[in-house]
């Protein structure tokens, strides 16, 4: 337990000396002013529009700019996640850093955890502040608030722990730059295959969404944003929820409980594969 | 090769291979160290030294073979407890100071010594004055001696040191010197590879030559040191008589005299560890 908590405090240590905080913040500042900014003139001028008849226009605005808050939120928690673990064993190996940690007497699975552990320390509670922070400026500006408040913003962070996860199995085969890239690439292609789900909810497709569900469930970071974008308008019914799950944060696809759980179990295996590789490299 | 009678191993390969595909880096090595013993690993580069020293560290999986440290297999928890490792290529985070990294290894490898061994250790490498400097404003040279630090963490039995002086400059190479001979002084063992011949021909208890993943020569320095013959300088220039020593030397002045010869100067001639090490090698530089 000593070793899970040295390695995991080094890697926030050397976050926060590396001035990422400062960075992540700042950053993030702006994008809640500019988000402020959006749902202040939208929900300013939405009290002019007359909408069609079955529409609600205030719940219809803040899920829509709401939904738009969670992706915003998800990437760049993911860009986090993704720099704070993309070069733990190639990487760090190839400056020479991993090797004096490697040599004491500390196992390898348990250096994966630490660093995962750090990572994750980091980003599920900054997840956690920008979701808070956009839903009190949605709800104080626009008075809309999510269906479900708490569910949503769990999702999202065990989302970006996943990709942690998973730049940490990359970084044992692949090169910081490899790895980084290919992660990438697997949260575009999650995205992309959430969107096609909604595509094909919205053409009553089956093979497209069964397709999306298929993507979902072999990449469960984009099935936890999806339930997570469903819980804000689990209780929003008629014309106004119909209309919004055809739309791209509509959540247009709920996994529940079961990719819940298989969340957890993707997790384990992603650790395993992660041990397994880690344990047979050459350092 | 001389050995404490019954002194036990602080490191032991037997039949130690290492292939990276076709490539073999160890072709079936033994070595030993024994307990207090400080021993030189020498070859040119490609020869499997590093190689060795990653086996017996864990950081590497043998393909056949074994190692021990301190009876223990080598990569085991309790193995790694008793080895203090220096890369030949490694980095400190930047970010820390001095102190902080030999904290981190203290907390990674059980020590109890606490402020007072980071002090010491500090002390013992010159760095004392740049405890709370950050490791990237040290020089290559004090990371190194900061890694020697950090190899000590713990007062492991066996140290395993990886060019320690490559970096430094000859007052740090001598601080170095001066260090193992202290650790030899407290029973500590040391494996070192180096490829400064004059640093292991002045350190070493023993001196092993690496060459294409096998040992070629091992002994002491002296051991390795043959002798070249005996050089007199008369009054009709120099002469070499190869394959005398020194105890042919008063017969050799006495017959030259009465020769009528002038004798100016007898030089008993050996070879160095570096005609041992080229001899050896065959001239490969890498």
């Amino acid at each position: 337990m000593t070793a899970v908590l040295t390695i995991a405090g080094y890697g926030l240590r050397e976050a926060l000396r590396r001035k990422v905080f400062v960075v992540v913040l700042l950053l993030t500042l702006g994008f809640l002013a500019l988000y402020w900014l959006a749902n202040h003139y939208v929900f300013r001028d939405i009290a002019h529009v007359s909408p069609p008849v079955g529409i609600e226009p205030r719940p219809f605005a803040g899920a829509f700019v709401f939904g738009l808050a969670m992706f915003a939120t998800l990437f760049l928690g993911t860009v986090l996640a993704i720099f704070l673990t993309l070069g733990v064993v190639s990487g760090d190996a190839e400056r020479g850093l991993l090797q004096p940690l490697i040599v004491r007497p500390v196992s390898r699975p348990t250096l994966l955890a630490s660093r995962w552990l750090g990572a994750v320390a980091v980003c599920a509670p900054y997840v956690g502040a920008v979701y808070v922070a956009a839903m009190l400026i949605t709800g104080l500006t626009g008075h809309w608030w999510p269906d479900h408040l708490v569910a949503p913003g769990l999702e999202l962070a065990a989302g970006v722990a996943l990709i942690a996860a998973i730049s940490l199995l990359g970084s044992v085969f692949l090169s910081s730059t490899a790895n980084g890239i290919a992660v990438f690439m697997v949260f575009g292609a999650g995205l992309v295959s959430g969107l096609l789900g909604t595509i094909g909810h919205a053409l009553n497709s089956h093979t497209l969404e069964h397709a999306a569900k298929i993507a979902a469930w072999l990449l469960p970071f984009e099935a936890l944003y999806q339930d997570g974008l469903r819980e804000i308008t689990a209780n929003t019914t008629g014309l106004t929820g119909f209309l919004l799950q055809l739309g791209p944060f509509g959540g247009a696809y709920t996994g529940g409980t079961s990719v819940r759980l298989w969340a957890v179990a993707y997790l384990l295996i992603v650790a395993a594969l992660a041990a397994y590789g880690f344990s047979r490299r050459d350092l | 090769m001389t050995r404490a009678p019954g002194s036990a191993s602080a490191l032991r390969v037997r039949g130690l291979a290492k292939r990276y595909g076709s490539l073999v880096a160890l072709g079936g090595v033994d070595l030993e160290v024994a307990g207090g013993e400080l021993v030189g690993l020498l070859g040119p580069n490609g020869a499997g030294k590093s190689t060795l020293v990653k086996i017996a560290c864990g950081l590497v999986r043998p393909s056949a073979g074994s190692a021990e440290i301190c009876g223990l297999r080598a990569g085991s928890h309790e193995a790694r407890r008793s080895l203090g490792y220096l890369a030949e290529l490694f980095r400190f985070p930047g970010w820390a100071s001095g102190d902080e990294v030999l904290e981190l290894h203290q907390r990674l490898a059980g020590s109890r010594g606490g402020q007072h061994e980071r002090h010491e250790l500090l002390e013992l490498v010159g760095l004392a004055d740049a405890r709370d400097r950050r490791v990237e404003e040290m020089s290559k040279g004090m990371q190194q001696r900061l890694g020697i630090a950090q190899a000590l963490v713990g007062s492991p039995p066996l140290l395993l040191l990886d060019e320690p002086t490559s970096a430094l400059d000859p007052v740090g190479r001598r601080t170095v010197r001066t260090l193992l001979e202290e650790l030899r002084g407290r029973g500590i063992s040391v494996l070192l590879n180096s490829h400064l011949l004059s640093e292991i021909e002045l350190v070493c208890d023993r001196v092993a030559i690496l060459l294409r993943g096998r040992v070629v020569t091992e002994g002491s320095p002296a051991e390795l040191s043959k002798p070249r013959g005996v050089e007199i300088e008369t009054d009709e220039g120099v002469r070499l008589f190869e394959g005398a020593g020194r105890e042919d030397v008063p017969r050799l002045v006495e017959e030259l005299v009465a020769a009528g010869r002038k004798i100016y100067e007898a030089r008993v001639l050996t070879s160095t560890l570096e005609d041992t090490y080229l001899e050896a090698v065959g001239g490969q530089s890498s």
